[in-house]
């Protein structure tokens, strides 16, 4: 542990108000020596989100790269792209209740349904079922709205326990909450029934046909793997802002000692509470495009009991996997996690040993490889795959020197 | 480029304003007790406007329990705590914050995940006047807020000299750099009332001079009100106004350092305690050059 933030640390320690040697060539110099030591003539270029050449180089290949994508890739890999967006919306929202402020939540699923039929109300055009028919300019807002304000509501009730106590009230929630989806059958359809979603029609654009996008023609795949694209870039930056910023230092003030968070001045219990709330509205924003990877279905029986703790524990799975209290970890645990099976399922062909005649199924080994995953990370880089990242990052930043 | 300013110039709101004859704090008849042990049993003093009062006792004492009914995070069971003309009893440690008091910790307290810039600046979170839509959006109130603060933030850094630690977690510094980022810290909450709990705790001999050295330019720039818990006598002598001494909970003597020094009833109980004689007790000549730890 020691060694690992050290060697990372020093070369950024130097930086902030330092005047540069050359005052204009600083930055040309900085890109030239490959990322060292950064040298900011104000605090703003410190604080900035992108604050180092390397930081926008990279983040902008990724987005030149996620921009052409859909267009070599086939149905399936785009869909699977969709489901990646939309549950690093999730996966977001847990980390900062859970990751940041350090409130592990097994309910995440229950405000992800939540988010779901609130959509599915606001959006709904089938006449079986209660739905007012509005545009996704208003069911999607409010998809996030209503399961921030029930998180704001039952916060309280969270914030006086914690560890596995907290766990356990949350779970409690997870099927009270559930017991409601199933029985409110006007609104969900019931269980094993279901109901259809709000269609994604965004200022009267039907995004689940195909049709022209800024100019390109495109299939409906195509035009809602770049809406949640979207989506998940605001959602993330939005978050990324958050943490930042007083708040995010709050939360990590509670989750690591939370007595002397308070006698900083930090509000033990409003803390706690504005984390559930805006965990909450990230999985409702989430809940509320969930549909978008199901066929434009909503099955109440996929966020209550059993298969809601399941959903839950895949949204704690990606927020492990991809790193606590990170929010690009957060777009990594659940791409990890959304490709994992089509890996598995792709491995499967090669090894007899799997598959339906061998020793395991796709779908238990995928299950293994799933618990064997969160514990590797657990015990091996607690810091999940960005922790990875950073290894990576800081050995070529060091190379050829191994310190 | 921010200019180097002197702390003073960058925590302005340490002044306190009082009547003449009025108290920054006063506390009497204290009452703290866990089950069967009485951990304060009768403490009372009070503290003047720039004073720097000191609490000394043998371990278990009772010194940090004071502190911990002082910053809300216990409730004594029987007493009053009126700062600057409040009552301070009953509420939660972080509407103590908000009234002024600040605090270092005994067994440091660093939030271990944060770099020593971002532990300095939950110390500013209450001066952080933005919403949290605000943060979300970063733009305008959050951004140039983060910003002044952080201006702040670095002043103390210069100050307290650990600008080479700026971007290092908490939980990764030295020992002696912790102390000193937690000094920062409360700081940078621009208190009324400092609560330093043995600052020099664990310190060779040059690290406590330079924590000395910090907590009398604290103490010339900006005129703040402190109360120090500490062992080593020799500190306390050369930088305490006045001396509570306690013992088992109870007051055993309070006064100047030389009234408390020759108090028969302090000496008996760090004759008890120790094994030893008195002459740690003697104010030594230069700051904190008396090591010995009681
Ligand atoms: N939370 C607690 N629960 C039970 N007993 C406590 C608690 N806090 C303090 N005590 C007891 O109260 C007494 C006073 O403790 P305190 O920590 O205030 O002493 P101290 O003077 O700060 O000692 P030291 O010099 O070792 O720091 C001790 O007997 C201690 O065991
Ligand atoms: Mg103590």
């Amino acid at each position: 542990m020691t060694s690992r933030t050290a060697t990372s640390t020093p070369a950024s320690s130097p930086s902030t108000p330092t005047v540069p040697p050359t005052g204009s060539s600083a930055k040309t110099s900085s890109r030239l020596r490959r990322g060292r030591p950064e040298l900011y003539t104000d605090y703003a270029a410190d604080m900035a989100m992108f604050n180092t050449p390397a930081k926008r180089l990279w983040t902008g290949l990724l987005l030149v790269g996620l921009l052409i994508l859909p267009f070599y890739l086939d149905r399936s890999w785009t869909s699977l792209f969709i489901t990646v967006f939309i549950f690093a919306i999730g996966a977001i929202g847990l980390n900062l209740v859970s990751g940041y402020a350090g409130q592990v939540s097994l309910g995440h699923a229950f405000f992800i349904g939540l988010g779901a039929f609130t959509a599915a109300y606001f959006g709904g055009t089938d006449p079986n079922f209660l739905g007012l028919g509005l545009d996704m300019a208003i069911w999607l807002p409010m998809a996030g709205i209503v399961p921030a304000i029930v998180g704001w509501a039952v916060a309280p009730l969270a914030s006086r326990v914690r560890g596995l106590y907290l766990a356990i009230v949350t779970l409690g929630l997870l099927f009270v909450g559930g017991h409601f989806f199933n029985e409110f059958t006007s609104l969900t359809g019931g269980p094993n029934l279901g109901r259809t979603a709000a269609p994604p029609v965004l200022f009267g654009v039907d995004f689940s046909s195909a049709g022209p996008l800024l100019g390109i023609e495109m299939t409906a795949r195509q035009r809602i793997y770049f809406l949640t694209l979207v989506f998940v870039i605001v959602a993330a930056v939005l978050a990324r802002n958050l943490t930042r910023s007083k708040v995010g230092r709050a939360f990590a003030a509670v989750r690591d000692r939370d007595i002397a968070a308070e006698v900083m001045g930090v509000p033990l219990a409003r803390t706690k509470q504005s984390a559930f709330a805006i965990s909450s509205f990230y999985a409702g924003i989430c809940g509320g495009l969930i549909s978008l990877t199901s066929g434009g279905r909503l099955d109440p029986i996929n966020f209550a009991g059993a298969e809601g703790l399941f959903l839950s524990v895949t949204f704690l799975a990606m927020v492990l996997i991809g790193g606590p209290a990170t929010i690009s970890g957060s777009l990594m645990g659940a791409a990890f996690v959304v490709f994992l099976p089509r890996f598995v399922e792709t491995v499967a062909h090669y090894v007899p040993a799997i598959g339906s005649s061998g020793l395991f199924s796709v779908q238990q080994l995928e299950n293994i490889l799933f618990g064997v995953f969160i514990v590797a990370f657990l015990i091996l880089e607690p810091r999940g795959l960005f922790g990875l990242w950073l290894r990576v990052r800081n050995y070529w930043k060091a190379y050829p020197f191994s310190y | 480029m921010a200019m180097i300013r002197t702390l003073s110039e960058a925590l302005t709101g340490t002044s306190v304003d009082l009547a003449p004859g009025a108290k920054v704090l006063e506390v009497a008849d204290l009452e703290l007790s866990f089950g069967g042990t009485q951990a304060i049993d009768g403490v009372s003093f009070d503290v003047d406007r720039g004073e720097l009062f000191a609490i000394i006792g043998p371990n278990g004492a009772g010194k940090t329990s004071i502190f911990n009914c002082l910053s809300g995070v216990y409730r004594p069971q029987a007493g009053t705590i009126s700062y600057l003309g409040d009552d301070l009893l009953g509420h939660r440690p972080h509407a103590v914050a908000e009234r002024g008091i600040a605090r270092m910790f005994q067994n440091i307290e660093l939030f271990d995940n944060l770099t020593v810039l971002d532990n300095l600046m939950l110390g500013r979170h209450l001066h952080l006047d933005y919403s949290t839509f605000s943060a979300i959006v970063y733009h305008g109130r959050a951004k140039q807020r983060e910003l002044t603060n952080r201006r702040i933030v670095e002043d103390i850094i210069d100050f307290l000299e650990i600008e080479a630690f700026r971007k290092f977690p908490g939980g990764m510094l030295p020992y002696g750099v912790k102390k000193r980022v937690e000094l920062g810290r409360a700081l940078a909450m621009e208190p009324k009332l400092l609560l330093l709990d043995e600052p020099v705790a664990g310190m060779n001999v040059e690290e406590t001079e330079d924590m000395a050295r910090f907590i009398l330019d604290i103490r010339a720039e900006l005129d703040l009100t402190m109360i120090l818990v500490e062992h080593d006598m020799g500190l306390v002598m050369d930088l305490a106004d006045r001396i509570l001494a306690v013992d088992f909970g109870r007051p055993l003597a309070l006064g100047t350092p030389r009234e408390v020094q020759g108090d028969p009833a302090v000496i008996a109980a760090y004759l008890g305690e120790t094994d030893e004689d008195a002459a740690p007790l003697d104010a030594a000549a230069g700051p904190a050059a008396d090591q010995t730890s009681l």
